[in-house]
């Protein structure tokens, strides 16, 4: 385990820069999202949960795919190239690492998305403890244990410094480009380290809806709840705006749309909401036509339909972002507590 | 709030009316969701407290296709909003009956965050009822205190009255909790210079994230079908593709809404990277205000609407810019 | 300006003008043998009123350096209030490009009737000149659209 003084931190950042991009949190018209790196960004290390997921990184909200471009008669098609340099996404937390390993189970499974394959091979992700874990989380629930996150490397914000420690090749390798700026960390320290694990366990412990359970919700569940009428009551204050959809760091639904530029066209993608009327429209219309319908795709997708093509893996990883940001206040949690207190009264 | 769910259940039992729209207790101390209550047994979930922001008018456009009457909760400031959806013909006064629920300023979740509490585990002090200005919060990593008029919205810093413009009845005290001129934001940008306010709002709306979820909330956004959502449309409706069309998403939500807008800000509220929205629909509101006589959209269900109206007189175009 | 910075750039203009009025205005400054720029690309509307503030919006994003809007003299509406109401929308509209920083006099009204031929032309002329001065817009520009 190395350690560096938080004061050198930019120096880090300055280091880290030099030979590749660098995402991490920063607070713009003040708000912190992930960012690209710059001498003038304000770096947010403090804020626990950034707006939106770091998701982007690897699954950018819109890209481009190709593009089409008139030649006198002729139609030339440009492929858009693929990200073939080395980046480091900083300050990625426990939950949005497994949001990755998600995305991964629908991206890198046959058919590759050859965008994303070539963003995972490149991207490197530091990712650091929780220091303070709020109301929101529940990432316990998923059995994330976010005092130890698994990634490229961990790191932990103890007292005045910052400990990093490499777990993977592609750690090993950024540990070697920064090893001058940091020292190692001795034995005394290491025991912070491990006490700070401790402190943040017992914390996360101590979370509203750590003990959440999850009974009742897998791939064999799908009839029963698919067809329970308490979708009916629960969608009413659904507004079908998709902030939930776009904060979520493990949504993968996407669209595909021309853009007329006038001189030719582009063809990107976009992520898609479940929640807009839009979603999935196809030529003869729409397969979901009411709001219930729209809003229980979300969560059966979350946490019975993808588990059951995924062996078990849940596709909500218990960030909260959607807890705190939804304009109607509702939420996943709110979801699965509301069948449970349905199930308890039969 | 007792004395709501007392009213409450006295008129679902006489038939009076068929639900009840107000808020149901969630599972935090600071997260009612809008809610419908049939039985006088649900209403025990019913809550009414400083978190309860949410403006109802909205939901009323689809209680209105109900069969029988909802009782709605109406704070003082969404009854422009309703008197509005009436004039607009989205509503039916005869589907609701309106009780006008007491308000002394509503909370804002993100402000107490932004004060650095976090891990809130209880909230004293944010009941209606409750005569203390300071809100007392629990959290797990300790106890903390902070001022209710900070950790109000923005909208009720610049409250437009406790009182209720349309109601069957009222139910509990109103304050007017302004302390703001609604207009300074907006006169403090006027001021810059042109690439300063490029700049400010450049920054601003680069947050924004397509959610949607200030046209979604907004009572006077109550079209079918929004213009952004048709897919004969090549803007990208769901996606940050590129600067231009935030602001153009963004003028455009304003400009359909200006003279309509009762400035209840909803938008603002709802908004998750926290983009002052109100300042567009403000921006409009002043330059009505100022060139064609002081309007506030939702006063009453009558009068005119200052872009469907006209005088022989008005100001041309080329006043923009000529102003101070 | 230098004659070899306009050559630089050509600016594109895009001007709404009624049937009734302002596009005969333009068809008499054109029979008239008035000369006005070729920059400018004219849209034939019903009323000035048709124009919304999207049309002048989209007509930026797709590459638009200015939008100028031309309808009847206010009273000689052929529908006879629609430029009232388009008067009340673009001041509107005009003053909130301001304010978020557009540069003042990429937009403009003007009022020209079918008779007003010279007017047409002088206006037009006034406006490219304008446009030349403030150069590319780049405040209003969808980046996609860029050749």
């Amino acid at each position: 385990m190395y350690k560096i003084a938080k004061e050198n931190l930019s120096a880090l950042f300055r280091m880290i820069a030099e030979k590749q991009e660098l995402y991490l949190p920063i607070k713009t018209a003040g708000q912190t999202n992930f960012k690209t790196w710059t001498e003038e960004a304000e770096v947010d290390l403090d804020t626990l949960k950034t707006v939106k997921s770091p998701k982007d990184a690897f699954f950018p909200q819109s890209e481009n795919l190709y593009s089409v471009k008139k030649e006198g008669k002729k139609l030339h098609v440009e492929p858009e190239a693929l990200k073939d340099q080395d980046f480091v996404v900083f300050g990625m937390k426990a939950c949005d690492v497994q949001a990755v390993q998600v995305l991964d189970k629908v991206f890198l499974t046959d058919p590759v998305d050859t965008f994303y394959a070539a963003r995972r091979k490149h991207g490197t992700i530091v990712a650091m403890a929780c220091h303070e874990p709020e109301e929101s989380c529940f990432c316990k629930v998923f059995g994330i244990d976010c005092a130890e996150p698994v990634a490229d490397v961990a790191v932990w914000m103890v007292e005045e410094n910052l400990y990093w420690k490499p777990l993977t090749e592609k750690g090993d390798a950024l540990t070697e480009a920064v090893k001058e700026l940091m020292d190692d960390a001795d034995q005394s320290e290491e025991e912070k380290v491990e006490a700070e694990k401790t402190a943040i366990r017992s914390i996360v412990e101590k979370l509203p809806y750590s003990h959440l359970s999850l009974d009742g919700w897998n791939g064999d569940a799908l009839t029963e709840k698919f067809n329970s009428p308490i979708w009916e009551k629960l969608y009413k204050p659904c507004l079908a705006c998709g902030t939930c959809t776009f904060v979520c760091p493990t949504c993968q639904c996407y669209d595909i749309k021309d853009y007329d530029t006038g001189h030719g066209v582009q063809r990107y993608r976009c992520w898609d909401s479940c929640m807009y009327s839009d979603f999935t429209m196809m030529a003869h219309g729409n397969n979901r036509t009411s709001q219930m319908q729209r809003f229980r795709q979300r969560f059966m997708h979350k946490l019975v339909y993808f588990p059951a093509n995924n062996d078990g893996m849940y596709s909500c990883v218990g960030c909260g972002r959607c807890v705190e940001k939804c304009p109607a206040s509702l939420n996943i949690v709110k979801v699965i507590k509301s069948f449970q207190k349905a199930g308890g009264e039969k | 709030m007792q004395a709501i769910i007392d009213r409450a259940k006295e008129l679902l039992a006489d038939g009076t009316v068929a639900r009840v729209l107000g808020w149901r207790a969630g599972d935090l101390p600071y997260n009612p969701e809008p809610a419908y209550f049939e039985t006088e047994e649900s209403l025990k979930d019913f809550v009414y407290n400083g978190f309860c922001g949410a403006n109802l008018s909205k939901y009323m456009i689809e209680a209105s296709k109900l069969e029988g009457k909802t009782l709605v909760c109406l704070k003082p400031c969404d009854t422009y909003s309703f008197n509005q959806l009436i004039k607009e013909h989205r509503v039916d006064r005869e589907k609701a009956y309106i009780i006008g629920v007491g308000c002394k300023g509503k909370l804002d979740i993100e402000k107490i965050r932004n004060m650095g509490i976090k891990g809130i585990e209880s909230i004293s002090g944010a009941e209606i009822s409750d005569e203390a200005d300071t809100l007392t919060i629990q959290t797990i990593y300790g106890e903390k205190t902070c001022a209710y008029a900070d950790a109000m919205l923005e909208r009720c810093h610049v409250c437009k009255g406790k009182e209720h413009k349309i109601y069957d009845e009222i139910i509990g005290e109103s304050k007017d909790t302004k302390d703001a001129d609604r207009f300074d934001e907006v006169k403090r940008i006027e001021a810059m210079s042109p690439e300063e306010k490029f700049a400010f709002f450049q920054s601003e709306l680069s947050k924004c994230i397509r959610c949607n979820a200030c046209r979604n909330v907004c009572p006077a956004c109550s079209c079918r079908k929004c213009v952004f959502d048709g897919n004969k449309f090549d803007s990208s409706q769901k996606a940050n593709a590129d600067s231009f069309e935030e602001k153009m998403f963004h003028i455009i939500r304003a400009f359909h809404v200006a003279g309509r807008c009762t400035d209840c800000g909803e938008c603002s509220r709802v908004c998750p990277q926290g983009i002052p929205l109100h300042l567009f629909n403000r921006k409009f509101i002043k330059d009505i205000d100022e060139l064609y006589g002081e309007y506030q959209a939702g006063e009453d269900t009558e009068s005119k609407a200052p872009l469907t109206n006209f005088t022989f007189d008005d100001a041309e175009p080329s006043i923009v810019g000529k102003r101070g | 300006m230098s004659i070899e910075a306009k050559e630089e750039f050509r600016p594109k203009i895009v001007a709404f003008c009624c049937n009734w009025c302002s596009y005969a205005g333009a068809d008499l400054a054109g029979s008239s043998r008035l000369t006005y720029p070729a920059d400018v690309k004219i849209i034939r509307v019903p009323c000035s009123c048709r124009v919304n503030p999207m049309f002048i919006l989209r007509a930026f994003e797709k590459g638009a350096d200015g939008v100028i809007m031309c309808g009847c003299h206010p009273g000689d509406c052929h529908y006879s209030t629609g430029n009232y109401y388009a008067r009340r929308r673009m001041t509107l509209l005009f003053s909130m490009l301001d304010y978020i920083g557009v540069e003042n006099g990429r937009t403009r009204v003007e009022w020209v009737s079918a008779a007003e031929g010279v007017k047409f032309s002088q206006t037009m002329n006034e406006f490219v000149e304008k446009i030349y001065s403030l150069g590319k817009n780049v405040r209003l520009e969808d980046l996609r659209c860029r050749q």
